[in-house]
């Protein structure tokens, strides 16, 4: 064929190409058809072979109707693929639809126990101070329980606490402890100051399980013994933890009290974080929320535990953690602490 | 302790409002659980006087009253009550007038009569439950006053908590002298000692046989008329939480109140041998005390008894009925004594009966004040008994008891408290008190027991400076570093795992009933029990977490719920192991999962299995880089026999974990199946860990090669899998067994299970010949290990 019939051939094939791209039904078709038009057989690559052929003057022509014929047939290609493509995802939003919503397969999560949240932001607020956490058995000996504590037998303050004893040792020996505060006594027996520790921990009363109480609760317990510990640390060092977990617009108030292992005692309470001190239900109108006891360790404690009073001061705190678990999840009943009742545990 | 503040002010002028007061008395560490306003509902009530009384002219049982209250004009009520008569002094409340229930008064024609107010019984105005007829007032109280005023009700009362520590809080005279330290107000009360002492008084004798438990005995013996104690004594007992009884029972009470003095009167005419002799109880004695019990005595119970030795009361905690004062009494023996307080709280607990005295003596009263106080109940008696007191007092006290002085350095005060004060600070601070401070060395009273060491007398600083005003700071040791130990992480990452797994964390009471092991199938020999539980349900200490974990189980499938998935992480006790009384406390958790997992709509839904509770399992193990575990099948007490294993850990038992016996299930009214699992957290931790280690990752390509095996299907499925690790060596990446098959043509007996194994090498790849040997060698190990075959 001549450069002219080729030229002519070259639009030829572009014009009924493109006319084929364009009335491609499906994008299967069109790759069939871009296959068959500009792929190594096709016969506009027989066309470019012909060049050969013809005189050379004329080649440019040729190749120039070649080149225009495929880049006629690309951009019909693209065009027409585009809009099978957006035809197909136009199908698949409706055809291959799922519902999303229909809820996830085959993972639920499982719940911490309230109590475990708040055990751990109080431990972690106070590893952020600087202390550790220390443990010890929830079976004591009335001397840790009591007698080093300087409470001796007789004292009137253990009638302010409800024991359960236990059969093993002597009688009244073995009990299950009523407060973290025997932890205070283990830690300084094995342990020389300084000493920064909290311990949170189960303790237990003489009490059946109700709505209202429970014959096992939990408290925290913190001890700081080194030199130079004053009262105003005791003070500062609530103040902070209260901060640190409710918010620096917590205010604390301290009161004298009396424990026989701190002297000076205190009782501490924190503005209510419900009513800010207005005074709400939840504070009985009284714009406080009672938290617990604290005071400089007692000289005796010292001695029982063999630590020097004269070098070394300290400090000792504790409260309930079950009181706080309730009053900022608004738990009302005690019982659904200990029931294990799957409606209450996946609140939270 | 509830304290009026019209007797507070008797003590000490202090004016201010009653918040203030409160907020005072929380301050110093006298806890204000209560303000009472006795009078607060009432208003417009005043003193009047009835002119006259006539008929109604339409009614028989109503009357009308003419009564004027002081500004000259008559106003005429109707009146139903039995008792007006003309010349009584009443409470009138006049129109507009408030009565406690918020009930006001209003102009109203009763039976065609207008009513100008109402004439108010006991109980109309919240005094008690009389309502028999008008109250009678004082004939010469004051008309018009408000009657508040006459009847005591514009008084406020603190109701006040007192800590152990503080026997003079306990008197109205200790709080009063509190009051006016911190508002700098001059305090008194009046100390008469008797003015002569004598070893009888008109015939009458004291022995005290036990002079460590009664140090001081102080007696008075009057002769008394008995009768009602006047209005305004009842008027501060009733306020003060006590119920008149007689003049003379309640001037004892008074001056309880009054000082934290307890005392007793006995009928001197009905105490054979006209005697007293304190003595200690014998063993077994007994007596019957005022409330009618019986008591049966010990020989560390201390008695006062007659002088014939016949018990008549229970020292320092109740009296008997024998020689109690009554209205036929005519002489009284008063007694003022000082006990051991140890002594008190000992009797008074064991006997379980505690009085307002015994509250008192165990706290430990003033050993000085027993004549004083002696002294004002017979001041008072003389008033409201026409008492004549003999002249002289009895006052066994053969070893007076000092104040105690305590060296006071200001060092050390400044030290504890972080204040920078001088002597002369700390003495102003606590001479309100009574506490005088010189020269290094603090004197205490003796009505202030708790003050005997230099602490206490910090503490007394403390107090006096007010903790609000102490700077607050943080301990600044620069060497404090807070942080958990790495087994406390460990802890927290198993309930992590488990929470992440989708179990639901439980707490379960550590106090279980010894039914609950029946129930859960676990032993029930050896178990702790409490010694003085209060319900079976909670009498002894769980030996292991699933009995409680179960029964939560069961708990929530009896509500309904189908898809139970529970942990616990706790303590268990187990007998003590050596040295000591103290049982073994270790650290388990546990988890159980019940009945159907719900998977619709995804899936269908399916009954659990024991895979659900080993994949957990696994994943624990792993999380923890548990190094040597396995399972070992085994038939174990409370699970399925052939659904059960042993989980073993450094080749020790570390726990156990398995599909709960059908028998258990329907015990425990549960529905099955449940699979359940409960390891030793301690024993867990102290395993040997595998290292976190990075190894390289291998970038050539991998050579999958499937093999499956027929073996006796009592082989575990983990010991071949073990087999083909250990035979793949390092570059066998992974393998996974995927198919578990039984047939008849493979025979009664047989498994099939086949492996995926993936072999790659790090550094290169790996060629046909290398994977053929490899292949070769794991078919061979596998086989002769477990007499295995391999399946075509």
């Amino acid at each position: 064929m001549n450069a002219a019939e080729l030229v002519t051939r070259a639009e030829t094939i572009a014009r009924d190409g493109v006319e084929a791209c364009t009335g491609a039904g499906s994008l299967d078709e069109l790759d069939d058809i871009e296959r068959r038009l500009l792929g190594k057989s096709s016969p506009l690559n027989e066309i470019r072979e012909g060049i050969k052929t013809v005189d050379g003057a004329d080649r440019a022509a040729v190749g120039k109707a070649v080149s225009a014929a495929r880049a006629a047939l690309e951009a019909a290609g693209t065009e027409r693929r585009a809009a099978l493509e957006a035809a197909a995802l136009e199908t698949a939003a409706t055809r291959d639809r799922l519902d999303l919503t229909l809820g996830g397969r085959d993972y639920v999560r499982g719940h911490l126990h309230p109590v475990t949240r708040i055990w751990r932001e109080l431990e972690d607020v106070f590893v952020g101070l600087g202390y550790r956490i220390a443990e010890g058995p929830e079976v004591e000996l009335d001397w840790y329980n009591f007698e080093a504590l300087n409470f001796p037998p007789g004292h009137p303050a253990r009638a302010m606490q409800d024991t359960l004893y236990v059969r093993l040792g002597q009688p009244e020996e073995v009990l299950l402890r009523t407060h973290t505060s025997p932890v205070q006594v283990r830690v300084m027996e094995s342990q020389r100051p300084p000493i920064y520790i909290v311990a949170p921990g189960r303790v237990f009363r003489r009490d059946t399980l109700d709505a209202r109480h429970s014959p096992v609760f939990h408290q925290i317990e913190g001890l700081a013994v080194d030199e130079g510990i004053t009262l105003g640390d005791l003070l500062g060092t609530i103040e902070a933890f209260i901060h640190a977990l409710f918010g620096a617009d917590i205010r604390t108030r301290f009161l004298p009290s009396f424990f026989p292992f701190t002297e000076p005692s205190v009782e501490f309470a924190m503005s209510c974080v419900f009513c800010r001190g207005e005074g709400c239900t939840v504070c009985s109108r009284t714009g406080w929320i009672e938290l617990g006891g604290a005071g400089m360790v007692d000289p005796n404690v010292f001695r029982a535990v063999d630590i020097d009073p004269e070098r070394y001061t300290g400090f000792a705190f504790g409260f309930g953690i079950d009181r706080l678990v309730q009053l900022l999840y608004g738990v009302d009943h005690v019982k659904n602490l200990w029931d294990g009742d799957v409606r209450f545990a996946r609140q939270f | 302790m509830r304290a009026p503040l019209s007797w507070i002010r008797e003590l000490t002028p202090v004016e201010a409002a009653p918040a203030d007061i409160a907020e005072a008395l929380n301050q110093l560490g006298l806890e204000v659980e209560a303000i009472d306003e006795p009078g607060r509902d009432i208003n417009g009530v005043v003193v009047a006087r009835i002119l006259d009384v006539v008929p109604h002219p339409d009614a028989d049982r109503i009357r009308l009253a003419d009564v004027e209250y002081g500004d000259g004009d008559q106003l005429r009520v109707v009146c139903g009550a039995p008792n007006i008569e003309a010349g009584m002094v009443v409470p009138f409340a006049r129109i507009g007038a408030r009565l406690p229930g918020d009930f006001t008064i209003e102009r109203r024609k009763i039976r065609g009569v207008v009513s100008e107010g109402m004439l108010c019984s006991a109980r109309e105005l919240g005094l008690g439950d009389d309502h028999s007829g008008i109250l009678a007032l004082a004939p010469d109280a004051p008309l018009g006053t408000d009657v508040r005023e006459v009847l005591g009700l514009d008084d406020v009362v603190f109701d006040l908590s007192i800590t152990p520590n503080r026997p003079d809080a306990m008197g109205i005279a200790g709080i009063a002298r509190e009051l006016a330290a911190h508002f700098g107000l001059p305090f008194s009360i009046s100390e008469h000692e008797p003015e002569r002492l004598a070893d009888e008084l008109d015939g009458a004798r004291v022995v005290v046989e036990a002079p460590d438990r009664c140090p001081r005995f102080v007696a008075l013996v009057a002769r008394v008329t008995m009768g009602e104690s006047p209005a305004w004594m009842q008027r501060r007992l009733t306020l003060a939480g006590m119920r008149p009884i007689s003049n003379v029972v309640d001037v004892t009470n008074y001056v309880m109140l009054e000082r934290c003095r307890p005392l007793h009167a006995f009928d001197l005419g009905r105490l054979a041998g006209r005697g007293i002799v304190v003595r200690l109880a014998g063993p077994g004695e007994t007596m019957t005390t005022l409330d009618g019990v019986e008591r049966t005595l010990t020989g560390d119970d201390l008695l006062i008894c007659d002088g014939e030795r016949a018990p008549q009361a229970i020292a320092g905690i109740m009296g008997g009925a024998a020689a109690e004062v009554s209205g036929t009494t005519t002489e009284i023996l008063l007694e003022s004594a000082y006990f051991d307080a140890a002594g008190i709280a000992k009797s008074s607990k064991r006997l379980g009966l505690r009085s307002e005295a015994s509250a008192r003596f165990e706290r430990g009263i003033d050993p000085n004040g027993a004549a004083t106080g002696a002294m004002r109940a017979m001041e008072l008696l003389a008033e409201v008994a026409a008492a004549q007191p003999a002249a002289a007092a009895i006052d066994v006290y053969p070893t007076p008891i000092d104040r105690a002085r305590i060296a006071v350095r200001t060092t050390r005060v400044n030290q504890v408290l972080g204040t920078t004060l001088s002597e002369t600070d700390v003495a102003a601070y606590l001479a309100p008190l009574g506490i005088e401070v010189a020269g290094g060395t603090a004197t205490a009273p003796t009505f202030r027991p708790d003050v005997e060491r230099e602490i206490d007398i910090i503490e007394e600083v403390a107090r006096r400076i007010g903790l609000d005003n102490i700077t607050r700071t943080v301990p600044s040791n620069p060497e404090k570093v807070g942080a958990l130990h790495p087994h406390q992480r460990d802890r927290r990452t198993i309930v992590d795992v488990l929470v992440g797994a989708g179990y639901d964390e439980a707490y379960t009471l550590p106090l279980l009933a010894p039914d609950d092991l029946e129930r859960a199938g676990a032993a029930t020999d050896a178990v702790i029990e409490v010694e003085n539980p209060l319900r079976a349900e909670e009498s002894i200490l769980r030996p292991a977490l699933l009995p409680g974990v179960l029964r939560a189980v069961a708990f929530n499938a009896a509500h309904g719920e189908s898809d139970v998935a529970l942990f616990e992480a706790g303590t268990v006790f187990d007998a003590p192991e050596s040295g000591g009384p103290l049982p073994t406390e270790r650290l388990h958790v546990a988890f159980a999962r019940s009945h159907e997992l719900l998977l619709r709509p995804h899936d269908a839904d399916r009954a659990v299995t024991v895979f659900d509770a080993t994949a957990v399992l696994e994943a624990l193990m792993g999380e923890l880089r548990i190094a040597d575990w396995r399972l070992d099948g085994a038939a174990l007490p409370g699970l399925h026999p052939g659904r059960g294993a042993r989980v073993v850990v450094d080749g020790e038992l570390a726990g156990t974990i398995g599909e709960v016996a059908p028998a258990v299930v329907s015990a425990l009214d549960a529905k099955g199946p449940i699979v359940a699992c409960e390891l030793d957290v301690d024993r867990l931790l102290a395993a040997r860990r595998a290292e976190r280690r990075a190894r390289p990752v291998s970038r050539f390509p991998a050579s999958n090669i499937d093999l499956a095996f027929v073996v006796d299907e009592r082989v575990p499925a983990a010991a071949l899998l073990a087999t083909l690790v250990e035979a793949g060596g390092d570059v066998l990446e992974r393998a996974r067994l995927f198919d578990v098959f039984r047939s008849e043509t493979l025979g009664p007996g047989k498994v099939s299970l086949a492996f995926a194994l993936r072999f790659r090498a790090v550094d290169r790849t790996l060629t046909d010949e290398e994977v053929g040997a490899r292949r070769r060698r794991c078919i061979e190990a596998v086989v002769s290990a477990h007499g295995a075959e391999l399946r075509g």
